[in-house]
């Protein structure tokens, strides 16, 4: 009887290690087991993504709608080579839509930002956003505030 | 001359303990049990005195350690402005750091030395001499049966140990001091990877649990057949279990978040 | 009686094994570090006797039973159980051989984790394919002889020291084994379970064709049994021969054990580096 008791205990003990590591990877790190199945993969081209690194989210007035998938250095631009996965769900964001490198807040986490454009053509995968704006770099920004200043005198 | 004789006398010694140990726990864990059945009977009956019975010093060390992490991070944060960051802080250092090796110190103590003295009163009372006599080999029966359950409960409790204090952090920072629930959460999402987070804390759980239980049942098998001799093996088991584990902490830490 | 120590003198002079001996031990030297425990030592354990192994604390007596089982290796010499040079053996093929033997621990080692019926059942469990319904019935017959049927759901530490030691016997006999090799039977027992133990030593014995070594330092009990007696001081063999024969023995050593007299061949006082006693390497009483 007593061993019944120990195998009983055993086995809870087991069943909450395994809900423990569920829960740290559901809840703790957002893993999500089905993010590859229903997503499509658009890129850009950035003269400039600064600190933007990969899993970085894409959103949409906000929202995030997708992740960033990869990062690399186009040869023959000299641009950065953004690819990112949206959900498929997202389906209507206009061909002419403008993206952007941000900032959450003062010391926050980059991400993309896209504004919605005009056009009735829809992205799809494999298409590629052209408006693009790079982040924006705090020794730029005061190289430019000192070379205006200095100009306006 | 005589110091460097004794430095080199103690490198052989060293390496002689370190190879017979080594020896040791291959032959204990390499010997296929001729009776199955039995065999995963011992094995859930160590299950049970090694992790059960360590359950609830891990739980509630880890809900304390977790409300802590909140308060102190709650209030550094704070003159940033920043406060729904403390999830991040709460997750990184529990999953990173803490719990694996929060969880290790406390298995040494809890469970390393109670194999060390149970193991070392068998052999003071004989009883190792007495298996070893009817044709049943300790290792396999006494030994093995306790190491692999160290090996399985390790990583179980340092994963109770990082749920118990994220759930601890979140009662602190969203039920008393006021942190924004949503937000909470979502910045301990974007920070959290599985891979490079919880699997790497996992792996340094493991590694944590093979040295810790290694010396624990090594340090028993060995001890001196009397009641100062594990007395000794069981300071011994404490001591080597601590120090081992912070020294392999760095070593892993090194080779898994080195190349930030 | 008197073909034991012809065979006894042949052991001796040839350091071979006798029809007769079911241990034979030639010319066995062991050292534990510094300390030499055993100095070319050559004795007989004649088959379906009962052998008494005596000698003064700190002797090495226990050393001897380690040697035969080969728990411990021989520094030199050959140690011959049944014919067969257990030390040579491959560990599976000693296993085997060990099943042969039963050992009775001086403090009974019976395992604390299990009852008194699955000490017993222990070694039926682990080197029979018996089922169930066998096996209680074997533990059953063994508690029984040792008098404990009653005793068979206590935990070891329920029982007194002598109750502990006879459930001890009942697990080394468990498997029938030929050879019982008895650590210290009597130490620490009070009169009545000393008789005890002496009547079942010799009720086994003569019942079951056993080979049986006791290895002790009370004087009367084992001389009581004993066919054969050795008596072993600072690493060699003092006498060995026939229990008559040993009891009458004018040795002025064996004289001293026998009669417990403090100061003697065997010195009172433990040997001071200074002052070596020769052929008693830091060996005595």
């Amino acid at each position: 009887m007593r061993s019944k008791r120990a195998e009983l205990m055993v086995g809870c003990f087991i069943v909450l290690g395994i809900v423990a590591l569920v829960y740290l990877a559901v809840q703790v790190s957002g893993l999500a087991f089905s993010s590859k199945k229903d997503t499509y993969q658009i890129v850009a081209r950035f003269d400039d993504i600064a600190g933007l690194t990969s899993r970085a989210k894409v959103s949409i007035a906000g929202v995030t709608v997708g992740s960033v998938e990869s990062i690399t250095l186009d040869k023959e631009l000299y641009m950065a080579l953004v690819s990112m996965n949206i959900n498929s769900d997202v389906d209507n964001i206009p061909i002419d839509s403008s993206m952007a490198v941000l900032t959450s807040g003062l010391l926050g986490e980059k991400y993309l930002g896209i504004s919605i454009g005009a056009e009735d053509e829809m992205l799809k995968d494999g298409s590629e956003i052209y408006d693009t704006q790079s982040a924006l770099v705090l020794e730029t920004l005061i190289s430019q505030f000192l070379f205006n200043s200095g100009d306006s005198e | 001359m005589k110091a460097i004789v004794a430095l080199g006398a103690w490198v052989f010694n060293w390496l002689e303990s370190v190879g017979r140990a080594g020896i040791f726990i291959m032959q204990s864990i390499f010997r296929m049990p001729t009776r199955w059945g039995e065999s995963i009977n011992l094995l859930v009956k160590q299950l049970y005195s090694v992790g059960v019975l360590s359950l609830v010093i891990v739980i509630v060390s880890g809900t304390f350690i977790g409300m802590v992490l909140s308060l102190q991070g709650y209030s550094i944060l704070a003159k940033f402005g920043s406060e729904e960051a403390v999830g991040q802080l709460l997750a990184l250092s529990l999953l990173r750091e803490l719990s694996p090796v929060v969880t290790a110190l406390l298995f040494a103590g809890r469970a390393g030395s109670s194999l060390t003295a149970e193991i070392g009163l068998m052999k003071t009372t004989e009883q190792l001499s007495s298996y070893e006599m009817m044709g049943v080999d300790p290792l396999r029966r006494v030994i093995a049966p306790r190491f692999i359950a160290g090996v399985i409960c390790l990583p179980l409790l340092s994963l109770i140990f990082s749920a118990a204090g994220i759930l601890g952090g979140q009662l602190v920072s969203v039920g008393w001091l006021g942190v924004h629930d949503g937000a909470f959460w979502s910045s301990m999402q974007q920070s959290v990877y599985f891979d490079t987070d919880v699997l790497n804390g996992l792996i340094k759980a493991m590694c944590f649990a093979v040295a810790v239980t290694w010396i624990a049942v090594y340090q028993g098998y060995e001890c001196a057949p009397t009641s100062e001799g594990i007395g000794k093996a069981t300071t011994r088991t404490v001591v080597l279990g601590s120090l081992a584990v912070l020294a392999l902490d760095f070593v892993l830490t090194a080779a898994m978040f080195g190349d930030f | 009686m008197g073909n034991d120590s012809i065979n006894t003198y042949l052991v001796q002079m040839e350091g071979v094994s006798v029809k007769n001996a079911y241990v034979s031990v030639s010319k066995l030297s062991f050292s534990r570090g510094e300390r030499l425990i055993y100095d070319d030592v050559s004795l007989t354990i004649p088959k379906g006797k009962i052998t008494a192994i005596m000698g003064p604390s700190g002797t090495g007596k226990t050393t001897l039973l380690r040697l035969i089982a080969a728990q411990l290796d021989p520094d030199s010499g050959t140690i011959l159980v049944d014919g067969q040079n257990l030390h040579k053996l491959s560990r599976t093929d000693l296993y085997k051989e060990r099943k042969k033997m039963g050992m009775l621990f001086q403090s009974g080692a019976l395992f604390s984790d299990m009852s008194v019926a699955e000490n017993v059942a222990f070694p039926l469990e682990e080197h029979t394919k018996l089922n169930a319904v066998s096996i209680q019935q074997i533990v059953n017959d063994k508690l029984h002889s040792v008098g404990l049927r009653g005793a068979s759901k206590l935990m070891p530490a329920e029982l007194s020291g002598g109750m502990a030691r006879r459930v001890a016997l009942a697990r080394a006999i468990a498997l029938d084994p030929q050879l019982v090799m008895y650590d210290e039977p009597f130490t620490g027992q009070d009169p009545i379970s000393k008789g005890v133990l002496v009547k079942l030593i010799k009720q086994l014995n003569d019942s079951a064709n056993i080979t049986s070594v006791i290895v002790s330092h009370d004087v009367d009990e084992s001389l009581s049994i004993a066919d054969h007696v050795c008596i072993l001081a600072g690493g060699k063999v003092v006498a060995e021969g026939a229990a008559e024969e040993i009891r009458h023995s004018l040795d002025p050593q064996v004289k001293q054990f026998l009669n417990g007299e403090p100061d003697g061949p065997v010195p009172f006082h433990y040997p001071d580096e200074s002052v070596s006693v020769p052929g008693l390497k830091g060996e005595s009483a």
